[in-house]
């Protein structure tokens, strides 16, 4: 085991002239809650992108659990333990809450099935598909969202679509869950009852978590240390307390 | 009466055939977001593959080697063609398969000549139905297309690997960062498609026995068509328009007894449709959130 869980070292990508990001070194530690913050534009979902290697760096390389992951395929990616939700939700609108869930779980080994097997619906095919059923039912309820298992993902109400997003990334079995501003459009009661629902899942799933957000009241009570990004570049980096007092973090955020 | 059951049971098994090419194009446009216009000409070469292979007098085996030809030419044009315009704009991605079509074609012609082969498959003779002599074949036809259809659709809802070829669908950014592999996926759907095709090559040549290199043109588009009027990407649609447009066929080639006509009335109605309801009978409305 690596000393740290996720380590980028100068992570760097340039789009044209533009740098989106570069020199990028964050370090994260297993088991830590982890949040990116800065303005908008900073960069913060470029990173995201990066660690998905949706994106390829054009400079710096990063790893996971010690192993290097630039240059794999994003669905590589994911099997090796990196999932991720999205700024603007993305989930299988037209599935219901129930097998969005189960395509996370496409690739559990106990759930594999030969398509020969499907094919001639052997008993192994049934057992099979009801066990995947339960454990997304069980991964659902973490999220109270077992009663709606049965309606169409887009009928849900946005912070419900939002926290099954979290409970499909966490379907894949992931070793860090990265998740990109998940309190977005959330009333603070959400907020609140989101918060606590992270903690629970760093606690019971032994879970690294890299958070985005912009919210500071739900930064500042979640995270163990924070990164701040400012166009592209680290501006402070540290635990959460001294991070959210420098004087240069302010200005940036507040302007001046 | 007895006209009427001919009628309706030939365009059922002539809309089977439709089905099962329009299930290619319908499942290739749902999943890699593309239309497959070489996927008509992957019936011809299905018919050819059972032309050569008839010298072996083996039926089961002709049906046999055709199926693995296309599938082996479907994933091939896949890799080979489509593949690296993966992310190009959809009309580049078009064109090529407009160009892979005309190739197959002209491969065809160069190598089997312009004139038409002859193929006899296998005889299944006729048999006496309701009171009118019915072509065993038609009814092969149809059974042999609702057991795929509902293997398909059970495939498709109920198991592991349909499941991610909805994901696929629905968002194909998502799917691979849930760690599903797109373009096995994708692989996976040119492979199905074209084993249909090549069933659909074989019920052709029971209906009609001659393979030329255009065959698969019309019945291509035809298939499209019926495609489009269940509502391009979804496999029932497919199904449905390609009965519709069977029946449809049948019935206005018993009334003008002219073959144009009948093409003329079935593109009329693909305009009808399509001016009421442009996404097709079961066709997905995309919802645009304002």
């Amino acid at each position: 085991m690596a000393e740290y869980m996720l380590e980028t070292k100068n992570l760097g990508i340039s789009f044209g002239g533009l740098k989106a990001a570069q020199d990028v070194n964050i370090r994260i530690k297993k088991n830590q809650l982890y949040g990116l913050i800065g303005p908008n534009g900073a960069g913060k979902t470029t990173i995201f992108n990066l660690l998905t290697c949706i994106y390829k760096p054009t400079t710096g390389t990063f790893y996971l659990d010690g192993e290097e992951m630039v240059g794999l395929a994003p669905h590589k990616i994911n099997q090796k333990g990196i999932a991720r939700t999205f700024q603007n939700i993305r989930l299988f609108n037209n599935m219901t809450v129930v097998r969005n869930v189960m395509v996370g779980l496409h690739n559990c080994p106990e759930y594999k099935c030969s398509v020969l097997e499907s094919f001639l619906r052997l008993p192994r095919h049934f057992k099979v598909e009801k066990e995947m059923r339960e454990k997304a039912k069980e991964l659902l309820r973490i999220f109270g969202l077992e009663e709606e298992r049965n309606n169409l993902a887009c009928n849900l109400p946005y912070g419900k679509q939002r926290k099954l997003e979290i409970a499909r990334a966490l379907a894949t079995n992931p070793k860090i869950l990265l998740l990109d501003e998940p309190a977005a459009g959330m009333n603070p009661n959400e907020t609140e009852d989101l918060a606590q629902t992270i903690r629970f899942i760093r606690d019971n799933f032994d879970m690294t978590i890299l958070l985005i957000e912009h919210d500071m009241r739900f930064v500042s009570e979640l995270c163990d240390e924070l990164t701040v990004l400012s166009f592209g570049t680290v501006l402070a980096q540290g635990d959460t307390k001294t991070v959210l007092q420098d004087p240069e973090v302010i200005k940036a955020y507040i302007g001046g | 009466m007895e006209v009427i059951v001919s009628t309706l049971i030939n365009g059922l098994s002539l809309g089977g055939i439709y089905a099962m090419i329009a299930l290619g194009y319908t499942m290739v446009y749902g999943i890699a977001k593309m239309l497959n216009f070489a996927h008509g000409d992957i019936i011809m070469v299905g018919g050819y593959t059972i032309f050569v292979a008839m010298a072996a007098n083996n039926p089961l085996l002709a049906v046999l080697a055709a199926i693995i030809v296309c599938v082996v030419l479907g994933v091939t044009i896949e890799k080979v063609a489509y593949r690296p315009l993966r992310g190009a704009s959809p009309l580049a991605v078009l064109i090529t398969a407009i160009g892979v079509s005309y190739l197959l074609q002209s491969l065809a012609q160069i190598v089997f000549g312009s004139a038409p082969k002859m193929v006899t498959v296998y005889e299944f003779g006729s048999v006496e139905f309701l009171g009118t002599t019915m072509q065993v074949s038609s009814l092969v036809t149809l059974a042999v297309t609702v057991v795929v259809m509902t293997v398909l659709t059970l495939f498709v809802k109920c198991t592991r690997l349909g499941r991610a070829m909805i994901a696929v669908s629905e968002d194909r950014d998502a799917a691979q960062l849930m760690g599903i592999n797109v373009n096995g996926i994708i692989t996976i759907t040119f492979a199905i498609g074209s084993s249909l095709a090549a069933l659909a090559g074989l019920f052709y040549l029971l209906k009609a026995p001659n393979v030329s290199f255009t065959m698969g043109a019309m019945p291509g588009i035809k298939a499209f068509t019926a495609a489009v009027i269940g509502g391009i990407g979804s496999i029932p649609g497919a199904m449905l328009g390609g009965i519709l447009l069977g029946v449809v066929e049948s019935i206005s080639y018993k009334i003008t007894a002219i073959a144009p006509y009948t093409d003329a009335i079935e593109f009329s109605i693909l305009i009808l449709i399509l001016l009421v309801k442009p996404t097709g009978f079961l066709g997905k409305k995309r919802r645009e959130k304002v």
